[in-house]
């Protein structure tokens, strides 16, 4: 989306046409003879990879609501219609339910591919950020999502989180009152967040275009961390990296397809499959595996309003990751300090992710407790900090040096 | 193209100002039905008037819920041992200290009427649960004494008392 485009149409049609709406060199320069960095690594697939799980949870989306009553007394059975009565509505609904987990899992990768590269360092803050916007959109999307089953954790899920706002101190109830429409989760709630479901994708796709064009402004960063200084660092984006995304896009394909066709149900709670109940909250309530780590620190804080704030918190935090963190070294490769701190962090990340999946007693209200507390120290104190004490190692001169070695 | 600016104040100038403002309260008076319209609706105010509740029926020790406002509502017939073990709390340990007088009404000390929504994330409580012998919350493990006391848990706030009053000695009205 930068620079003059080198495109030129053979066809006299196309020069007709491109003349009066330029996007065919559009597409070229951003998606063809766009320059990436030759070095990039499977890591960097996920953004295609991200792209089309958006496309297939609008896609499948759509067809959904197609079949779909919102309302407290048939939505429940509306989607046991979906499963058992309309054609092809088993395989819909369950490419659109793992859908959700795909998105989320590969989004979780991006980050932490992110993470661990600087990608978020300048010249790519508004990207990154952009990013943690996607992020907090895909989180409301997704669970208003999981809500419009009306399943018993559907139900209680909407409970808890809209309750999260009784949090705030003054006029917490009345903006609960407000977001439910009445004096609790019901009708009107149901209704309405199957108005943002259906909205929500679409802005999503909206910032996902901001964030494209960023990244076609700053470049692309690469595993080493440095920018592309000469034309033999960079190769163009057709054939080059359009292969390399395809096929593992086709990779991560044959996983989703492993749990739709296989273990459809896994990711998900048996509870779900009970219609909602508002005078009974199931023994457990937990959301879907990929909040967990939120709710775990949400539940590791003995104080409501703290707990609130730390959940917030966690997520927001990474917003302000690219003055956090204070090294000018992007890539981790070339940081033997912070790549332990990093995955030490993944593995919290993943922790909380298991804690969050217990009961709150005990042992894991313990461990909870020191993970929330690495995960907030990694950001406040280790980030800063690794900037000024940590020794790097030599960067390459050249991303072509780093591939080729010196004498190329 | 060309812009004229001049010192004096023109009519476009009065136009601009005028049209800016006109248009800033136009936008934020159509803010006020768009936010307005997801409050609860006439039906839902309507559906929420008061309603009586038989409390003969209610035996000794027994808790019953009934929903008011789509909320539930815990009624506890109360054993002398809960009744004892509420009163004889040091209200000083207490995370939200309230006197068991002020939970009941007076002369009235064997029924406990509460607003039955963990005062945490908004889980119902379960009954002659947890270590106080009243309810126990399985989301977060809040857990509330026999007079609907936060006692232990993340929870920061007593069960609320919904506006009730007794109509006779076995009838209440709540709302």
């Amino acid at each position: 989306m930068s620079g003059n485009s080198t495109y030129q149409p053979q066809s006299k049609v196309l020069q007709w046409f491109e003349k009066r709406l330029p996007i065919g060199g559009l597409i070229h320069s951003s998606f063809v003879a766009y320059p990436t960095p030759r070095n990039l690594n499977y890591w960097w697939t996920f953004g295609g990879i991200l792209s089309m799980m958006l496309g297939i949870q609008i896609v499948t989306g759509i067809v959904l609501a197609m079949h779909y009553t919102p309302h407290v007394d048939l939505a429940f059975k509306s989607v046991e219609a979906i499963m058992r009565d309309v054609n092809y509505g088993w395989l819909l609904r369950y490419l659109h339910a793992n859908g959700a987990a795909m998105f989320f899992l590969a989004v979780y990768i991006h980050m932490f591919r992110g993470i661990y590269y600087g990608s978020y360092k300048e010249p790519r803050e508004v990207l990154w950020i952009l990013g943690v916007i996607i992020y907090l959109l895909m989180m409301a999307t997704g669970f208003m999502g999981y809500v419009l089953v009306w399943g018993q954790m559907s139900f209680w899920a909407a409970t808890v989180i809209t309750n999260l706002f009784s949090a705030i101190p003054g006029v917490g109830d009345t903006i609960v009152t407000w977001l439910w429409g009445g004096y609790a989760v019901g009708n009107p709630t149901l209704n309405r967040f199957y108005s943002l479901h259906y909205l929500l994708p679409f802005v999503i796709a909206g910032v996902v275009i901001l964030h494209v064009w960023a990244l076609h402004v700053a470049g692309q960063n690469n595993p080493t961390g440095i920018e592309p200084k000469s034309e033999r660092d960079t190769v163009p984006f057709t054939p080059y990296a359009t292969v390399k995304d395809g096929f593992f896009m086709a990779c991560f394909l044959i996983l989703y397809c492993w749990f739709v066709f296989y273990v459809p149900n896994f990711l998900g709670h048996p509870d779900n499959y009970i219609p909602a109940n508002p005078a009974v909250t199931p023994a457990e309530i937990v959301p879907e595996w990929y909040y967990l780590p939120f709710y775990a620190i949400l539940r590791s804080i003995p104080d409501k309003l703290l707990g609130v704030v730390a959940l917030f918190g966690s997520i927001l935090i990474l917003a302000f990751l690219p003055w956090l963190d204070t090294s000018h070294v992007k890539s981790g490769r070339y940081r033997p300090l912070f790549k332990q701190f990093f995955w030490l962090w993944v593995i919290v990340c993943i922790g909380l992710g298991w804690l969050g999946s217990k009961p709150p007693e005990g042992i894991y209200v313990i461990m909870s407790r020191l993970f929330t507390l690495y995960y907030f120290a990694f950001f406040i104190v280790i980030l800063p900090l690794l900037g000024i004490f940590e020794k790097t190692k030599p960067l390459p001169n050249s991303i072509s040096e780093s591939v080729l070695g010196a004498k190329a | 193209m060309t812009t004229v600016s001049s010192a004096e104040h023109t009519r476009r100038d009065f136009l601009y100002i005028a049209t800016g403002a006109v248009g800033a309260v136009g936008a934020a008076a159509a803010l006020v039905p768009l936010i307005a319209q997801m409050n609860p609706d006439a039906s839902t105010i309507a559906a929420g008037a008061p309603i009586d509740v038989d409390l003969a029926p209610i035996a000794d020790g027994q808790i019953i819920k009934v929903f008011w406002r789509s909320k539930p509502i815990f009624i506890s017939h109360r054993t002398k041992k809960e009744i004892d073990e509420a009163k004889n709390v040091a209200l000083a340990s207490l995370p939200d200290p309230e006197p068991d007088s002020e939970r009941v009404k007076a002369g009235h000390d064997q029924w406990l009427v509460v607003i039955g929504i963990c005062t945490h994330l908004g889980c119902i409580p379960l009954a002659h649960q947890g270590e106080f012998d009243g309810w126990f919350c399985p989301c977060h493990g809040s857990q509330y004494d026999t007079a609907g006391r936060i006692r232990k848990g993340p929870a920061p706030k007593n069960l609320p008392l919904p506006p009730y009053k007794f109509v006779s000695d076995t009838k209440i009205q709540i709302g």
